[in-house]
């Protein structure tokens, strides 16, 4: 007996298991259509599971857990040295929160009939999917397919260097080890992350950023806080900075810094972004239509691309990068597959930055009214005058809002102090929701929160 | 209209030109047109190349120094043949759709939109909550173009509801003065609800490749939107034919004697002018086949204007440029109105304002041959009506066989809004009047 291939025929396949993906197959199971999940590792979670938002979470709360320890001498607490046990620290990260959270997603899959398959996807036309699993070959003829293969870490262009001291995030949250000297290429949000994770854990971090500030294209205001912390926890800080050469040099590495000449490190973060993940995967045998810049997958509000069967969403049709935007566009997708009147036509996407202070912001930012030439009364709180902050022995906080100047209207919100991540949650439903800075300073918050910041900046725009 | 794709550049960076000169050629799902300039300037930058969609709203070019001194953009707009001095450019509502163009886009006809534009809030976000905005695309009602009554300008539930029930009665709301009508249709018993939808999705093609070689070409836009229109038409609209035959031996012998007449005064007489005062007579006793169905609100539109469309073959395929309040306008002002439109079309210089707000279709296929046509509707009217060769037949007329000039007609109408008999009484009245020329004349 010959095996035949193996072809099963569903409504929709989806390409990639991250939070786009998998929140496309689940709505779609929930509305009704038969949906598969095709998913190179076979598992549910992508990256922002198994090597972005959560394990890098969790280490920065090991961090967090460590900066308060460490904060405590000021109010007479002394923990004394802390002493970190890698292996039990790796083993609590990949078994208590990824892998538990992974189990998660499969009970939910297998609860909603939602199939995973592993393996490779591939497409051969606009209605099969060719899966590649070790030697296996399975096809899934579909009637709509949803892309959803999100992105992976960028290289330095023209520094490649194969070496296990090179790492990328993914290498990096694995934990190897916690190397005396690390450099970390790249200040945005990635590499201010894990240089404050490794830097929390004892390395001597030295950041270079080629451009002339931390997290380009975050408010300064916002950024301001970060960077004055930032210059404390990390051994060096170089901005305008490119590095030129890396080579391994006796078991470490050698990096050539512009204007900060050669220096050796143990180890090197390469954190210089992401990466859409479109290519090899047989587009060029469908109507998909890549954008010229980035090659990002073509879609519209609807998360339609150019081939009428296929649909896209999250990281691979383009920026902002972010686990949430492509759960909702998953979301999207799922809904006019059904034949619902659904759009991806949010007006604030929340965007978080981890690092100790948090930085968050939602809607139009300052610099973007200044472009448009949108007419905005701005407010800023600035944290020393509030009674929660200074409990909390954090007063370099600070809440901005933007509202429109004729109507009122909040059209943006930046948040940086700790917290902030949590705090952008009501922000962002008041942008979204079209509240106007009344709304906000008349509804009550709880004192002492930091929310009351909320409030009281939208208090100063009333005046 | 959200996009349109450039057939041509007609300047180059650098360039000096003076306001209205031509600037690109652009073919938009409806026709092929110049984009004149909106201001006197040297032109700094083109950012547009042939063969290129750009969105409505999109830079298309930037001029160095305007007459005020300062640099500005030309911006596609929405109507193209809008020559406003300052171009305010259309805002785009996201990007347009890129791909499945063919899915049903529930009651966005194209043409005007439905609702008159809020100048207020046209920057920046739609000040809606996202169950609001869901319940305007459920509403098929573009947010906007609605003033929001909420605090700060924002728009609530009932100002979309609102909308949607204008946009629903505007047309019927303007009481007419025009012709008695003989067959209103009923009026409506209590609140009107929406119809159901369908929805169809074609199944995927077979590899052809595995018997023979394919090429795949790519559809022009004009045949894109050609086939989007015909294939909605075709299964939203459940069509009925009727057929009938005009005797219109008397009509061709009056054309016939006054050709060198109405020449002398400029105008081309011709089979096709009559026609459309017969049609626009018979549509004013008629007004179900001068409307639309608006699904969604489960009422008919019924248009107080009569603005008639003829087919016209071009070598780019079908166009239907449009002639305005056909029933109020004497012949000869029509014949010379026909004539000048067909010179455009020849050209390639109708404009957007000469193919949009047609109420009904005529399609004459004489020319070419052909007994008889049965013609698919042109969305979102409700009627067409088919013309094929005229020839002499022998005709039994008072017991004697007499030569007789035929022209075969074909009425293809939308059986939701008349029936079969409505269809044939509409056909009955267009032959009578095609039949007793002297009473499309009685006004010239």
């Amino acid at each position: 007996m010959v095996m035949g291939e193996l072809v099963d025929e569903v409504d929709v396949a989806v390409l990639g298991g991250g939070p786009g993906g998998y929140a496309a197959a689940f709505r779609c199971a929930e509305l009704g259509l038969e949906a598969v999940v095709v998913d190179a590792d076979g598992r549910l979670g992508g990256a922002c599971l198994f090597e972005g938002c959560i394990p890098s979470k969790a280490l920065l709360h090991v961090a967090a857990v460590l900066g308060e320890a460490e904060r405590a001498k000021e109010f007479g607490v002394d923990f004394g040295e802390p002493r970190i046990s890698l292996d039990p620290l790796r083993k609590w990260k990949q078994e208590r929160v990824v892998g538990k959270l992974a189990r998660g997603l499969a009970s939910v899959a297998k609860g909603k009939g939602v199939e995973v398959i592993g393996g490779r996807g591939v497409f051969e036309d606009s209605s099969t999917l060719r899966v590649e699993h070790e030697d296996a070959v399975r096809k899934v003829r579909f009637k709509h397919a949803v892309i959803a293969t999100g992105s992976r870490p960028a290289g330095l262009p023209g520094l490649t260097l194969a070496s296990d001291r090179v790492m990328d995030s993914t290498a990096a949250l694995a934990l190897p080890d916690v190397p005396e000297r690390l450099l970390v290429i790249g200040g945005g949000y990635i590499g201010l992350e894990l240089g404050t994770v490794y830097a929390t854990l004892g390395s001597h971090v030295t950041l270079v950023e080629m451009t002339a500030g931390l997290l380009p294209g975050v408010d300064r205001d916002l950024v301001q806080p970060l960077q004055r912390r930032v210059e404390k926890l990390f051994a060096a800080l170089h901005l305008q900075t490119r590095v030129t050469g890396l080579r391994e040099v006796e078991a470490s590495i050698e990096a050539d810094l512009e204007g900060a000449g050669s220096q050796r490190f143990d180890r090197v973060l390469v954190a210089v972004g992401r990466r859409a993940e479109s290519a090899g995967l047989g587009l060029e045998h469908t109507r998909v239509r890549l954008t010229e810049r980035g090659g990002f997958v073509r879609v519209d509000d609807r998360c339609r691309t150019d081939d009428p069967h296929i649909f896209a969403v999250g990281d691979v049709t383009g920026e902002p990068m972010l686990a949430h935007r492509a759960s909702r566009q998953g979301r999207v997708a799922a809904e006019i597959l059904a034949g619902r009147p659904s759009a991806f036509d949010n007006v604030a996407i929340p965007a978080v930055v981890f690092t100790d202070p948090e930085i968050a912001w939602c809607g139009l930012s300052e610099a973007q009214a200044k472009a448009q030439g949108t007419a905005v009364k701005i407010a800023k709180f600035q944290w020393a005058a509030s009674g929660r902050a200074a409990t909390l022995g954090r007063s370099d906080g600070l809440t901005k809002l933007l509202a429109d100047e004729a109507t009122g209207r909040l059209l943006g919100v930046g948040i940086v102090g700790p917290g902030a991540g949590e705090l952008i949650a009501e922000a962002t439903l008041a942008v979204e929701t079209a509240a106007l800075a009344e709304d906000v300073a008349t509804t009550i918050h709880a004192h002492p929160t930091l929310s009351e910041t909320l409030m009281e900046s939208a208090e100063q725009l009333l005046r | 209209m959200t996009e349109a794709e450039i057939v041509a550049v007609l300047v180059h960076e650098g360039d000096v030109i003076r306001e209205d000169a031509p600037l690109l050629e652009v073919e938009t799902d409806k026709a092929q047109v110049e984009i004149p300039s909106p201001m006197a300037g040297r032109i700094e930058k083109i950012h547009v190349a042939p063969g290129q969609t750009v969105k409505v709203g999109a830079v298309l070019v930037t001029f160095a120094d305007s007459g005020a001194g300062l640099g500005a953009d030309a911006r596609a707009e929405a109507s193209t043949a809008t020559r406003a001095g300052a171009p305010a450019a259309a805002r785009p509502t996201g990007p347009a759709p890129v791909g499945a163009r063919a899915a049903a886009r529930p009651a966005a006809p194209a043409g005007p939109a439905p609702v008159a534009p809020a100048p207020a809030a046209a920057q920046g976000p739609v000040a809606a909550t996202p169950a609001t905005r869901r319940l305007a695309r459920e509403l098929g009602v573009e947010l906007r173009a609605v003033r929001g009554s909420g605090p700060g300008g924002r728009i609530l539930d009932a100002d979309v509801r609102a909308a949607r029930a204008g946009a629903a009665t505007r047309g019927a709301s303007r009481p007419t003065t025009a012709a008695a009508s003989t067959s209103q249709p009923t009026a409506p018993a209590g609140p009107a609800k929406p119809l159901a939808t369908i929805g169809l999705e074609p199944p995927p093609l077979p590899r052809f490749e595995q018997w023979g070689p394919v090429e795949r070409v790519p559809l022009s836009h004009l045949r894109r939107t050609i086939a989007e229109r015909m294939a909605l038409s075709a299964t939203l609209i459940p069509h009925v034919t009727h057929f009938d035959r005009a005797d219109i031996t008397d009509l061709d012998a009056i054309i016939t004697r006054n050709l060198e007449a109405a020449r002398a005064k400029g105008v081309t007489l011709t089979l096709t002018g009559f026609l459309l005062k017969a049609t626009a007579l018979a549509l004013g006793r008629h007004p179900q086949f001068n409307a639309s169905l608006d699904p969604a609100a489960g009422e008919m539109i019924l248009k107080r204007y009569c603005h008639l469309g003829v087919a016209v073959a071009t070598e780019r395929g079908l166009i239907v440029p449009v002639i305005r309040d056909v029933a109020a306008k004497p012949m000869l002002e029509l014949a010379r109105e026909l004539a000048a439109l067909a010179q455009r079309v020849r050209d390639g210089k109708t404009t957007l304002d000469d193919l949009r707000g047609g109420t009904f279709t005529i399609t004459n296929i004489g020319a070419l041959g052909g007994t008889a046509a049965i013609p698919i509707i042109n969305y979102p009217e409700v009627a067409i009506l088919g013309v094929a060769r005229a020839r002499l037949e022998p005709v039994v007329r008072q017991g004697q066989i007499a030569p007789r000039l035929m022209l075969p007609l074909t009425l293809t109408f939308d059986h939701r809004v008349a029936d079969g008999a409505d269809g044939a009484r509409f056909a009955t009245e267009i032959v009578s009047l095609l039949e007793a020329p002297e009473r499309l004349l009685s006004e010239w």
